[in-house]
């Protein structure tokens, strides 16, 4: 069944100390003989880290403060690493973050990347990611609460803790709520095990305000501020149509007229949630394309009419009223 | 006297690293891992008291040695073993189980012969650690 006993493991002991031995421990005497030039270029095309970069360039539209953030990140753990090399101790950058905008800029999407980036560039071990909320660190009764949280930073150890709408934690108007001990503990990790795992927080913009006005000491663990900037209706399009794309579905000339429409009065309605709505309309645009085909019955269909939205579908909706 | 139980025990005791090594590799596996401690050495002693429940769906060491960590810090004196769990027959098996703490200073074990009829011998052993009551062996 397993090809590898545990026995032959222990020869392997040293090789899975890896994240450690590329960036190779400072000892007394090995920076004395370790070359005082590095060669960045070389690191960075070691490390894969440019095609996460690109990749998240050009699958994520829009949100450029996000992507300079991440790229300066890069550059940091970069040079982080090439300063160890020659044997300079700077101690690892913290690098816990939030994640504020509106729902559906894409928040959860770049915490997923972020944890393959800051895998390649060694910086988490296993680079997963663990999405979490109140009821997964928060318990029920006296006592439940320290075990559960605990429980949870241990799986997310060697990647990135991820907690959506963390505001949710604090609950002031009751001032026994256990969400108070649940963000002691975490902060306590998030200090003293820095290496073992990155916590991203994220959540709704004004109301982190509010959160992290209530816990200083969170707020000043917290390196990163990332705000993700609400889509314009421009990007929104292009987000339309990468959609479709992986859904195996195309606009008919009319249907994206409709679709350009569509978009600013959406953008009008109450809880507009950016990409989520895009991503609704176009579901039930599938939905009434299905109908629309249904309605012709006794006719064949083809590859095109399958996968073809008219505008019809679109200027259904109940936003062109 | 260094008591030889579980894998490993033929070898000097494992360093930190190298425990972290053996959890990465069962993790790597797909098992489940535990840490128990106990202070009777009895090889027939199957019922270690669990520092707290197995860990499954870990990815990394690092929480597994926490727990390890803490249960040092809270039981110096005592065994401390780490067992990693594989559930692919649809119950827990245990794949691996390892020393990684032990006392100080090790007594052994005294050897009795008890005579029967026809001065047939029957041996049996006894720990000296556990001769004290549960709590006071080993300080």
């Amino acid at each position: 069944m397993n090809e590898k006993s545990p026995a032959t493991a222990i020869t392997g002991a040293t090789d899975n100390t890896g994240a450690t031995a590329i960036t190779g421990a400072p000892g007394a005497a090995a920076p004395a003989v370790a070359s005082d030039r590095v060669d960045l270029d070389a690191l960075l095309s070691g490390s894969n880290v440019t095609e996460v970069l690109d990749e998240l360039d050009a699958e994520l539209i829009g949100l450029k403060p996000v992507k300079a953030r991440i790229r300066d990140i890069a550059a940091l753990l970069l040079v982080e690493r090439a300063r160890k090399q020659v044997g300079l101790a700077g101690g690892s950058p913290s690098l816990h973050m939030s994640f504020t905008g509106n729902p559906g800029t894409g928040k959860t999407t770049v915490a997923m990347r972020m944890a393959q980036i800051l895998h390649r560039l060694g910086y988490v071990r296993k680079g997963h990611l663990v999405a979490v909320t109140r009821d997964d660190l928060v318990g029920q009764y006296i006592g439940h609460t320290a075990p559960k949280t605990k429980e949870v930073l241990k799986r997310a150890m060697g990647g990135v803790l991820f907690i959506d709408e963390a505001y949710y934690l604090y609950r002031p108007e009751n001032e026994r709520d256990y969400g108070q001990e649940a963000i002691e503990i975490l902060l306590q990790v998030m200090e003293n095990q820095r290496d073992d795992l990155v916590v991203i927080l994220a959540g709704y913009a004004d109301r982190m305000e509010t959160f992290f006005r209530s816990n200083p000491g969170l707020s000043s663990r917290i390196a990163h501020h990332l705000a993700f900037p609400d889509y314009l209706p421009q990007e929104l399009e292009e987000i339309a149509e990468r959609m479709l794309e992986t859904m195996q579905y195309r606009l008919s000339p009319s249907a994206v007229a409709a679709l350009h429409e569509y978009i600013p009065l959406r953008m009008k309605q109450p809880h507009f949630a950016n990409a989520r709505s895009i991503r609704n309309a176009l579901d039930r645009a599938r939905l009434r394309q299905a109908n629309r085909l249904f309605a012709q019955k006794g006719r064949q269909l083809d590859r095109d009419a399958l996968m073809i939205i008219e505008g019809e579908d679109l200027r259904a909706s109940r936003v062109f009223e | 006297m260094k008591i030889t139980q579980g894998t490993f025990s033929f070898l000097p005791d494992l360093t930190d690293a190298e425990i972290r090594a053996q959890i990465d590799y069962a993790l790597a596996q797909g098992w489940a891992i535990g840490v128990e401690y106990t202070d009777d050495p009895h090889p027939r002693n199957f019922y270690w008291e669990m520092w707290g429940n197995p860990m499954f769906d870990l990815r990394d060491a690092a929480g597994a040695m926490t727990e390890l960590i803490a249960c040092r810090r809270a039981h110096p004196q005592t065994y401390i073993r780490v067992n990693a769990f594989d559930a692919t027959l649809g119950f827990e098996t245990t794949r691996l189980s390892f020393i990684v703490n032990r006392p100080a200073v090790e007594p052994g074990f005294l050897l009795k012969r008890h005579e029967v009829g026809g001065r047939q011998i029957q041996y049996t052993i006894e720990s000296y650690a556990a001769q004290a009551p549960e709590g006071q062996r080993y300080t």
